[in-house]
């Protein structure tokens, strides 16, 4: 969690629904100030009968709540077949597991879309300094695992590098094949504007490099999602408001959306994920970053537990060269909806029709 | 209901017999399944962290598994598919040990399936009515319909066969025809369907052809009956059952030609593929090649074209072919061959690059070794036992006796 004032995503005049009042079944935790949602917490959730229950668990045998979590998750419904008692109720349980498990309070927010908003990312491309701070956020804020191991170490955003090349009068005669009096290809460049294979994990000692520019990269929130198409259980889907979502208690683990996903954006959990007590978020989303568990996949979500209550993903507020905008595409008066009016705008892998809602764009 | 009890009873007494080469074969089968359970429970309690799979690479060994083996099913088809529709006489005497086949490597295939999953305590998922079924876009999800009809079909098929056998009743052809015509139809379909579960991952390039089906037909088409040539030699050695040379030499030549099929297709997707050599070709290149400075795969590939071109030569030669002493060596090269092909030569290069450019390798763990060595173990005992009960029933050593 960040403690920065945030500005809101758009207009709180123009999208009340959004910005100003959530409903009624959304987490208290909202954008409103700290000590407000404690004491909301203890006044209001504290007496209801979940927690109860839940206390009394705790009261009997210190692991009941968290087994008996476990058991009834097993045989949950999907997450959107389930009645809004049924949420409330899952809910709850998780409520109680986690803050049990992690030793504070863990809120589980359920708030769904909210009319009106479909959400939309832009990314100047060149301002991008390759920090790699976005990255560092968005783990601190969704609860990925944190291990040393390969395999328990895991981060949605990918911070490219690509060499910026040039062509040198050097090398004008080299060419391809070498020897044979025949050029069907001059190699009279460095590669220019390139990912080479095997360089989009790297540590700088400083940033911005030298000869080095930078393409972030994450999950597209495609509107065609081939993620979604090939989900033998329909457990990812894409939600109303745009991002596209995983009912981590539903998924089976086959990784058939891995495959499928052009742009490399889906982390299979393939332990139970490390994530140490103290680092942990404790606001979180059912289907964002509250703790997920082994064998599942997940991916970026567009901070569903802030974006849904009008503030910004923690990699757009941590970025300190603004690169990066969020908002609503619907609403024509929001930044992003400005820069696809105004700058020049690219998607990835356009050829393959998934209509990403993550624009890159350069003034 | 009392013949039923009858024919069980007969059955299980019959398979139970048997000389020492049975028991050690079956003592050493039941130790690697052992071991196998042992990592299952490792797996599922550990998480697949104990493969050597990663979110780069997350298909492995498994998966190459799954998919060569529902060739093998299908490859079934290949004895069924002559005994009935050309009324060949020594296939028709063995037909049913090809569904028995086919029963057995479905079962394999699903016991992949259970060690893919990340999450196997949750595949009551797809079940329809209890959990969602993504039907019909996921193409998982008709890899399963298809598998399940065709393991219902076979099982059909094949056990009424020899319950008529058993009990000395004629055949009721009315339905059990129609049932054999969809059974052979049903066969190509797993397959396909197979081919599509990967070929339809726009990003995946190298996966990305409409080639795949017809190469995973092909392969399968080698593959299934090398395998039951094998079968065939063992059982024509080992037991009083004797199967046709008619039967054999036919294979032999589905084999041949397939194989010389597959070998061509492969050409043709070098030559397209690595002509243009666009960035989409790299998964291939890196598989024949190595790209970045990794080379895990090359001596696979190459050993792989090494085996089932030799193998396709020797099967050209007729004093190989017709040698039923020597015939076994390109059968044996020619299944390697297309094991390695198809599993982690088409699976894993799939993923490598990754979609954004990142190379990295995949060495599978001495966990995964052991499940998939387990797992095929398995698929061999539950053969052992269907391919013994049903030659106990054809050679009549098994016949219902009418209680006194
Ligand atoms: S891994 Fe999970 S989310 Fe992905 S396709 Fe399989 S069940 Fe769906
Ligand atoms: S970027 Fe990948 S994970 Fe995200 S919606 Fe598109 S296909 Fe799905």
């Amino acid at each position: 969690m960040t403690t920065k004032e945030t500005p809101k995503a758009c207009p709180a005049e123009e999208q009340p629904s959004v910005c100003t009042a959530p409903p009624a079944s959304a987490d208290p935790a909202a954008s409103a100030p700290k000590t407000s949602r404690r004491d909301f917490l203890k006044a209001g959730g504290m007496l209801s009968m979940s927690t109860l229950m839940g206390t009394a668990a705790l009261m009997t045998q210190s692991d009941d709540a968290h087994a008996a979590a476990e058991w009834a998750e097993h045989f949950q419904k999907n997450y959107r077949l389930m009645t809004d008692a049924e949420k409330a109720e899952a809910r709850a349980r998780l409520e109680r597991r986690y803050s049990q498990e992690y030793g504070k309070q863990v809120t589980v927010d359920t708030t769904g879309p909210q009319p009106g908003v479909l959400m939309g990312y832009a990314l100047n491309i060149r301002k991008c300094i390759g920090c790699r701070r976005c990255v560092h956020a968005c783990v601190a804020e969704n609860n990925q695992s944190r291990g040393t191991k390969p395999g328990e170490k895991i981060e949605w955003i990918q911070v490219l590098r690509m060499e910026r090349g040039k062509f040198e009068q050097g090398k004008m005669d080299h060419g391809y094949p070498e020897g044979l009096g025949i050029q069907v290809g001059g190699n009279a460049y460095t590669p220019a504007g390139q990912v080479l294979e095997g360089q989009y994990h790297y540590t700088p000692e400083a940033v911005p490099e030298q000869d080095a520019t930078y393409m972030p990269i994450a999950c597209m929130q495609c509107e065609k999602p081939p993620c979604v198409k090939v989900c033998p259980v329909r457990t990812t889907y894409r939600e109303a408001d745009g991002p596209v979502v995983i009912d981590y208690n539903w998924c089976i683990g086959c990784r058939m959306c891995m495959g499928a996903c052009p742009y490399w954006a889906r982390r299979i959990n393939l332990t139970s994920p490390v994530l140490p007590k103290e680092e942990m978020n404790p606001v979180t989303h059912y289907l964002g970053n509250r703790p997920r568990m082994r064998g599942v996949v997940e991916k970026c979500h567009w901070c569903l537990q802030r974006t849904r209550h009008g503030r910004y993903p923690a990699c757009v507020e941590v970025c300190p060269v603004g690169a990066r905008k969020f908002g609503n595409l619907l609403d024509p008066e929001s930044e992003v909806s400005k820069i696809l009016e105004r700058k020049n705008v690219f998607r990835l892998k356009a050829e393959l029709n998934t209509f990403p809602k993550f624009f890159y764009f350069y003034d | 209901m009392q013949q039923l009890t009858r024919f069980a009873a007969d059955y299980v007494g019959y398979v139970l017999k048997g000389g020492t080469k049975f028991y050690a074969w079956m003592g050493s089968l039941a130790v690697l399944i052992v071991g196998m359970m042992y990592v299952f429970y490792l797996q599922n309690t550990e998480g697949l962290i104990v493969t050597g799979m990663t979110s780069q690479i997350h298909d492995g060994l498994y998966f190459a598994n799954l998919v060569f083996l529902v060739g093998v099913a299908a490859g079934a088809v290949t004895i069924v598919f002559p005994a009935y529709a050309y009324h060949h006489e020594g296939m028709h005497k063995v037909a049913v040990l090809g569904e028995m086949l086919a029963i057995s490597a479905v079962i394999m295939v699903t016991m992949f399936v259970f060690a893919h999953m990340g999450r196997p305590d949750r595949l009551w998922h797809m079940l329809p009515l209890i959990g969602i079924y993504n039907f019909p876009h996921s193409m998982l999800g008709w890899d399963v319909l298809v598998l399940t009809g065709y393991l219902i079909l076979n099982a059909i098929c094949g056990f009424y066969y020899l319950w008529c056998k058993y009990t000395g009743k004629p055949i009721n052809y009315k339905w059990f025809m129609p049932l054999v015509w969809v059974a052979i139809v049903w066969a190509l379909s797993i397959h396909t369907v197979t081919a599509f579960l990967i070929s339809t991952m726009p990003a995946r390039p190298m996966w990305f052809h409409s080639m795949m089906p017809i190469r995973f037909i092909a392969t399968a088409f080698a593959a299934g009956p090398c395998l039951i040539i094998l079968a065939f030699l063992i059982i024509r050695n080992n037991t009083k059952f004797w199967v046709d040379d008619s039967a054999i030499k036919l294979l032999t030549t589905i084999v041949t030609w397939c194989l010389g099929i597959a070998l061509f297709l492969t050409l043709s997707e070098v030559v397209v593929e690595l002509y243009a050599r666009t960035e989409h070709a790299n998964g291939l290149y890196y598989l024949m090649f190595g790209l970045h400075g990794l080379t895990n795969l090359v001596p696979w590939f190459w050993g792989a074209v090494i085996l089932m071109v030799s193998s396709f030569v020797l099967f050209l030669i007729p004093s190989i072919r017709n040698n039923f002493k020597l015939l076994p060596i390109p059968c044996v090269m020619a299944f390697a061959g297309i094991w390695i092909e198809k599993g982690m030569g088409l699976i894993v290069p799939g993923f490598i690059p990754t979609p954004i450019g990142e190379v990295t390798e995949y060495y599978p763990t001495f966990v995964e070794w052991l499940l998939t060595l387990g797992i095929w173990a398995f698929g061999f005992f539950i053969l052992t036992i269907l391919l013994k009960g049903a030659i106990g029933i054809l050679q009549g050593d098994i016949k219902y006796v009418a209680a006194k």
